[in-house]
């Protein structure tokens, strides 16, 4: 094969939003677009026959010819709706622009910078430019490839060292138009110094009944002895599409977790990958997903060992109804430096119905030899024993059901740090499972 | 209070029961005794409507209704109990969650007013004492990591709180060693009351020096062999089964 083909694929999706791509900002962002956009020049659109995409097939986002959205407004009541909506700190960026009347950022720490991440590449540039892009590769990932040639904006978090941050800083990304099929490539980048400590909350929103596409990318980079607890919320119409991937880094000794939840979504694919670059650095990356209709879900999760003496967890759990499809994929590395690694990974699925569908598969690959691995998967209906306990004891069939369904997931909410969160959480996954249980015993009956 | 009449069960399409006949008035207890594969434990769970057990044919009327025709949780509700042979493991549940949940779901179809989190556990505490349970096996999940008796006592705990009319003791003596095996009798002996009945299913005789029975029948085949007062207990424990089952 030669460069020249290489560098021309058949045909290259949202031509003519790419004829519309950005400009403006520093170089260094000009730069780094145009190579973005050469890379998904040359990559296009994953397809099934790549391993990595094996059981999600993205060929319907390309089709839709989604295109780059024009400044909107009157999203404010929109935001009123969704899960955590009354946080006091909140980031608002809709359709991959920073909204600064929407957000709300008073009251915080000396020293603190959140807000708009295109504000922040001119007047925290020097921070911003070390950071940017670092962890996101978009030589080999296409949606990487994509945000990258599309990125203008998005939302910026700095803590200075040993700055500990009570409140937590809501990040919400609408996105969508009444209109037109528009797609979005928000980006996150959280930078979290030597001995500081912050938690975030990610919600990815839209109005229910739209069709668009948003493509973000979050890095976040926890430095010597700083933790970093992260949220993501997935809320978004029933007939969007999400391509999202988390990238954390952590350094000597400092902790970051992730709780994920995927509420929305029509065709879903969150990548959550984190490496352990230093000593006694510690990972959780948890998942709870409800997929019900004919919704695609995908969670690939990748923690990467690089550096010895670092646990990490990993716990994710799905509930699916209707006939929906989902894929769990967690890959553990374990470079060869990386002795007393002590990794955990766990996935669970309910299957309410004979019609949904789960391709699981943990991925180790382990160069040292003095670690602790461990893995498992479970895949299930619920059981009937316990349901005949709990009903043998005076509850209905419908209770003792909900009962157990409830102890599934409270597994993975129980584990939200934020009490509102957790609560606003709970409210809207209970909600939409008692649609999708009134559907089961509907076609029961 | 209980009619049980020429009650016929299959498993899995085999025939397990052949016609049963028995009759529980209030304050009775009756033991019911057998060899391995008699049908006594079958009994207990075609009373409790487990989903494995199919009836075939008799009657059965609680309190001069059709208990058959009733699913697991109205038995339940209506006052029925059975403390499992063997009680599931239910992780992520809580004890205490699930039990306010039972003992409402029960004082609602009595159309009493449910209780709320203190009158629970105030009820709890008074239980626990009488029974002289550890109260944090509440905080605990369903049975998760319950030893043997420690779930025996539990399903004990739940009779207490739930106060049945009718309790079933499905083999709850079985596996246990004599210290949680008084446990468990005192607790029995505890709520042994006018108004309500036991039916006590065992393998061993043991467990009736504990709690005593007023009538003890033999089941054998599926059919109900002999039935007496307490001293035919003793006298199985003797000769063993082989001498009901050749007669």
């Amino acid at each position: 094969m030669t460069p020249q083909l290489a560098e021309k694929p058949k045909s290259v999706p949202f031509a003519s939003a790419f004829d519309q791509r950005p400009h403006g900002g520093p170089r260094w962002l000009e730069d780094l677009r145009a190579r973005g956009a050469a890379r998904f020049a040359a990559l296009g659109l994953p397809t099934v026959r790549e391993e990595e995409w094996r059981f999600t097939n993205v060929a319907p986002i390309g089709a839709s010819e989604f295109t780059l959205a024009e400044p909107v407004s009157g999203v404010a009541d929109q935001l009123a709706g969704f899960a955590y909506s009354d946080a006091p700190v909140r980031l608002v960026v809709v359709n991959g622009r920073y909204d600064s009347t929407l957000s709300r950022t008073r009251g915080l720490p000396q020293g603190v910078r959140v807000g708009s991440l295109a504000q922040a590449m001119t007047d925290h540039a020097d921070v911003v430019q070390r950071y940017f892009g670092q962890l996101a590769d978009f030589t080999h990932r296409s949606f990487a490839a994509l945000n990258t040639a599309f990125v203008q904006d998005g939302a910026y978090v700095y803590l200075p060292d040993n700055v500990i941050l009570d409140t937590p800083i809501h990040v919400v990304f609408v996105t969508g138009a009444e209109a037109a099929r528009v797609m979005a490539h928000p980006r996150t980048l959280v930078v979290a110094s030597a001995g500081s400590q912050c938690r975030i909350v990610e919600s990815y929103i839209g109005a229910e009944g739209q069709t668009y596409f948003t493509n973000g990318v979050s890095e976040v980079f926890v430095a010597e002895n700083a933790i970093v607890d992260h949220y993501k919320v997935q809320q978004e119409s029933l007939d969007a599409f999400h391509v999202a991937s988390l990238h954390a880094h952590t350094a000597r000794s400092a902790t970051f977790s992730s709780h994920s939840f995927a509420l929305g979504g029509k065709l879903v694919r969150n990548d959550a990958l984190a490496i352990l670059d230093g000593e006694g650095g510690e990972c959780t990356l948890n998942g709870l997903y409800l997929a019900d209709r004919e919704r695609l879900i995908d969670n690939h999760t990748a923690i990467d060992h690089a550096k010895p003496h670092c646990p990490s967890h990993e716990v994710y759990k799905g509930i699916l109804g209707g006939t929906a499809r989902a894929v769990f994929n967690g890959k553990i590395i374990v470079r060869q430096d990386a002795q007393k690694t002590d990794a955990k990974q766990t996935n669970r699925a309910l299957l309410l119905t004979d019609g949904a569908t789960i391709n699981t598969k943990p991925q180790l690959e382990i160069f040292a030899d003095d670690v602790k691995c461990t893995h498992g998967a479970a895949i299930g209906q619920l059981d009937d024993d316990a349901i005949f306990y709990l009903r043998a004891r005076g509850l209905t069939y419908a209770d003792a059901r909900d009962m157990m369904i409830h102890a599934f997931a409270a597994e993975i909410l129980d584990r939200v740090k934020i009490e509102p969160l957790r609560q606003a959480l709970e409210a809207e996954l209970f909600e939409q499972l008692a649609r999708d249980l009134a559907e089961v015993d509907g076609a029961r009956t | 209070m209980l009619e049980i009449k020429n009650l016929q069960v299959t498993a899995e399409d085999k025939e397990i029961l052949r016609g049963i006949d028995l009759s529980v008035n209030k304050g009775e207890v009756h033991a019911i005794m057998g060899p391995n594969g008699s049908g006594k434990s079958t009994l207990a769970r075609a009373l409790s409507g487990h989903p494995e057990y199919q009836v075939t044919g008799g009657q059965v009327l609680f309190e001069g209704r059709d208990l058959l025709d009733m699913d697991p949780d109205e038995r339940a509700r209506e006052g029925v109990f059975m403390a499992f042979q063997y009680p599931v493991e239910i992780a992520g549940v809580n004890n205490a969650y699930f039990l306010k949940a039972a003992l409402n779901a029960k004082r609602k179809h009595q159309g009493l007013p449910e209780l709320d989190a203190m009158e629970f556990m105030s009820l709890v505490n008074d239980k626990a004492k009488l029974l002289e349970i550890d109260k944090s096996m509440l905080s605990r999940a369903v049975n998760e990591g319950f030893s043997g008796g420690e779930k025996k006592r539990n399903e004990i705990f739940q009779m207490a709180l739930l106060e049945p009319t009718l309790a079933i003791l499905d083999e709850t003596d079985s596996g246990l060693d004599i210290d949680a095996l008084k446990l468990v009798a005192n607790g029995v002996n505890a709520m042994r009351s006018p108004e309500r009945a036991f039916i006590v299913v065992t393998h061993y005789q043991r467990l009736l020096n504990y709690i005593v029975p007023d009538f003890v029948h033999v089941l054998s085949g599926g059919r109900i062999v002999k039935s007496g007062g307490k001293e035919l207990a003793l006298e199985l424990e003797q000769k063993g089964y082989g001498w009901i089952e050749a007669a």
